[in-house]
């Protein structure tokens, strides 16, 4: 053990310097945002290299942020969105898990490779949305809702949950007299609630991010979500740009320092859009960390 | 007929199990068996003003067009050659990092990098990408970092092809090297400690122990990820891509799946476009399949 230590010392430090440049670099675009968010969009111009403190203090951006409608309807949307996607999402993987995890069901191992092929084998962009078209979800705010209804991935995880649940345990309830529905609710449901907790983070995060149903789909710039409207502000020199191609719905009518002042709403934006599921990521982190070892049993 | 029968009874007895399962067939009808219903395009002229039945049959000729075009080497090249920067550089990144947590005792210390380097993986792919144009402008801070190493001038990063796949690269391990972590530090927690203390009996390094235990014990996690790594190349998430390309990039940031994109929902060229995207389903399905097929046999690790 001895002889070594010194090389073992020269290994930790190693490992802590690696690890501490690595935070920092994870840290540092984030702080540099925050930073030039509330800078003087003049001198933030001006400025060059790293931002270690903010260039004078001005909050011009997040007023104009909250003047102009757009990104606060966009948010309003986002939320209708993730509320009411959210929930039919945990919905539908209940009902499929729960109808997958039955023992006695027919077919069983047909309709588990039926289920599976479509992880692997789809459609494709194409067909999916002229589909979408025929059945009238274009410019139709459901177009937001049922598309991504259902994960087939989370309702897996989620059988493989419920189907951990001892049988003697269902059977218990049935011959005391419950009924499907509530073995469901009140057995089932209750001892599944970590692997619950962990889907519905998962739907969360995925309908708040989603973005590219919304572009090909939806028209109308009051249904757009946020992030939609994120894209069009942040990524507004993709010459590709879908629709106005506008810098967002954020107008500036000054003329002398609109480019300044347009730098300084991308900051306030991204802030604006992301802070607040920064400051709540360090509660929910144990049940994602959760969800990780629940896929992995999986996999 | 007796398995008629069979059945009929059990809806009766388990009807609320037929109940819960209408809404979810419905669904995967619909969402998935759908759009491969319509993949009959592929071997049509398509004109939605047509209509399907109308529209003419023309057998293989947008597949013969797609192979015979000039893009078809163009994004079949791009589609692997950014694969392979993902799997060379962000897949190993994670393992990189969860090995190196492993040999953290200070616990503190861990947490905080750990939460940290989650950070990124909370931010959406679109502020993101936001961020990426934002820093690679002209007077970005990466833009500068680059002119002052380099002590050339340049304008903003992802105007230049050459960028490209190092920005898209870097900046995903950015998103989620941390997250990514987590999965081969849960497999590292559950190794057998005597291994080590075995190991370290017979006086080996640290160094040695991460080569010759830990990450031996740890491959199989490593296979399966990497099967559903390769199973993804051609899937490859095309809405990073449209975030961060434009015609200056095209020639080396145009992947199958923003071609078809491109293609299909901005160019209208819908039954061309659905043959490429087929092309590159059945591509990515064998891809997978063959991955599969080598994982089993090199190992016990594999998907089915």
């Amino acid at each position: 053990m001895k002889y070594h230590s010194i090389s073992s010392k020269a290994f930790d430090v190693t490992i802590y310097v690696l690890l501490a440049a690595l935070t920092l670099c994870c840290l540092y675009p984030i702080v540099h945002i925050i930073f030039a968010s509330v800078s003087d969009p003049a001198r933030l111009v001006a400025h060059k290299g790293v931002l270690l403190q903010p260039l004078g203090l001005t909050f011009d951006g997040y007023k104009l942020i909250f003047k102009d409608n757009s990104l606060l309807v966009g948010y309003k949307n986002t939320i209708l969105y993730v509320g009411l996607g959210t929930l039919v999402n945990m919905l539908m993987t209940i009902m499929g898990a729960f109808v997958l995890s039955r023992r006695d069901l027919y077919f069983k191992r047909y309709i588990m490779i039926i289920i599976t092929v479509t992880m692997f084998f789809g459609g494709g962009l194409i067909p999916w949305f002229l589909l979408m078209k025929d059945i009238g979800l274009y410019n139709n705010l459901w177009a937001m809702i049922l598309p991504t209804a259902l994960n087939t991935w989370n309702m897996i995880v989620l059988r493989t949950g419920f189907q951990s649940i001892p049988a003697e345990l269902e059977e218990a309830a049935i011959i005391d007299g419950a009924s499907q529905l509530k073995l469901l609710v009140n057995v089932i449901i209750p001892l599944s609630k970590a692997t619950l907790a962990v889907i519905f983070l998962y739907y969360l995060v995925g309908n708040w991010n989603s973005w590219f149903n919304a572009m090909v789909l939806l028209k109308d710039r009051d249904q757009f979500p946020l992030q939609l409207l994120l894209k069009e502000i942040l990524v507004a020199n993709d010459s590709t740009a879908t629709t106005q191609g506008s810098a967002g719905g954020v107008i500036i009518d000054s003329a002398s320092s609109a480019t300044a002042f347009r730098e300084l709403v991308k900051y306030c934006t991204i802030v604006f859009s992301t802070l607040p599921i920064l400051m709540v990521y360090p509660f929910l982190q144990k049940y994602f960390v959760k969800g990780v070892y629940v896929g992995s049993i999986k996999g | 007929m007796r398995t008629g029968l069979v059945i009929k009874k059990d809806v009766k007895k388990n009807w609320f199990v037929y109940l819960l399962a209408v809404p979810v067939i419905a669904w995967f009808v619909i969402f998935c068996y759908g759009p491969m219903w319509g993949l009959l395009i592929a071997f049509k002229d398509f004109k939605p003003l047509l209509g399907f039945s109308n529209s003419d049959w023309v057998g293989l000729k947008h597949f013969i067009d797609f192979f015979q075009g000039p893009y078809f080497l163009r994004v079949v090249k791009n589609t692997l050659l950014l694969n392979v920067w993902g799997l060379a550089f962000g897949f190993t990144a994670p393992i990189i990092l969860a090995l190196m947590l492993n040999e953290i005792r200070d616990g503190k210390f861990k947490k905080l990098v750990q939460t940290i380097t989650y950070m990124p993986h909370f931010i959406s792919l679109v502020v993101v990408c936001g961020m990426i144009h934002i820093f690679t402008a002209d007077e970005g801070v990466i833009t500068q970092l680059l002119q002052l190493i380099t002590g050339r001038d340049y304008t903003s990063l992802l105007g230049y092809s050459n960028f490209f796949r190092p920005i898209y690269t870097f900046s995903d391990i950015w998103q989620s090297i941390g997250w990514s972590s987590i999965i081969y530090l849960a497999a590292m927690s559950s190794i057998d400690s005597t291994l080590y203390e075995a190991a370290e009996m017979d006086g080996i390094g640290r160094l040695k122990k991460m080569w010759h235990i830990t990450l031996p014990q740890i491959s199989p996690v490593i296979i399966i990820l990497f099967i559903f790594a390769v199973g993804g190349i051609m899937a490859s998430s095309y809405e990073k891509i449209i975030l961060l390309y434009n015609p200056l990039t095209y020639d080396r940031a145009d992947v199958i799946a923003s071609y078809v994109y491109r293609r299909g929902l901005r160019e209208a060229s819908l039954s061309y476009s659905t043959a490429v995207g087929l092309v590159s389903s059945l591509v990515n399905f064998a891809l997978l399949w063959v991955t599969n097929k080598i994982a089993s046999r090199k190992s016990e690790a594999s998907l089915w």
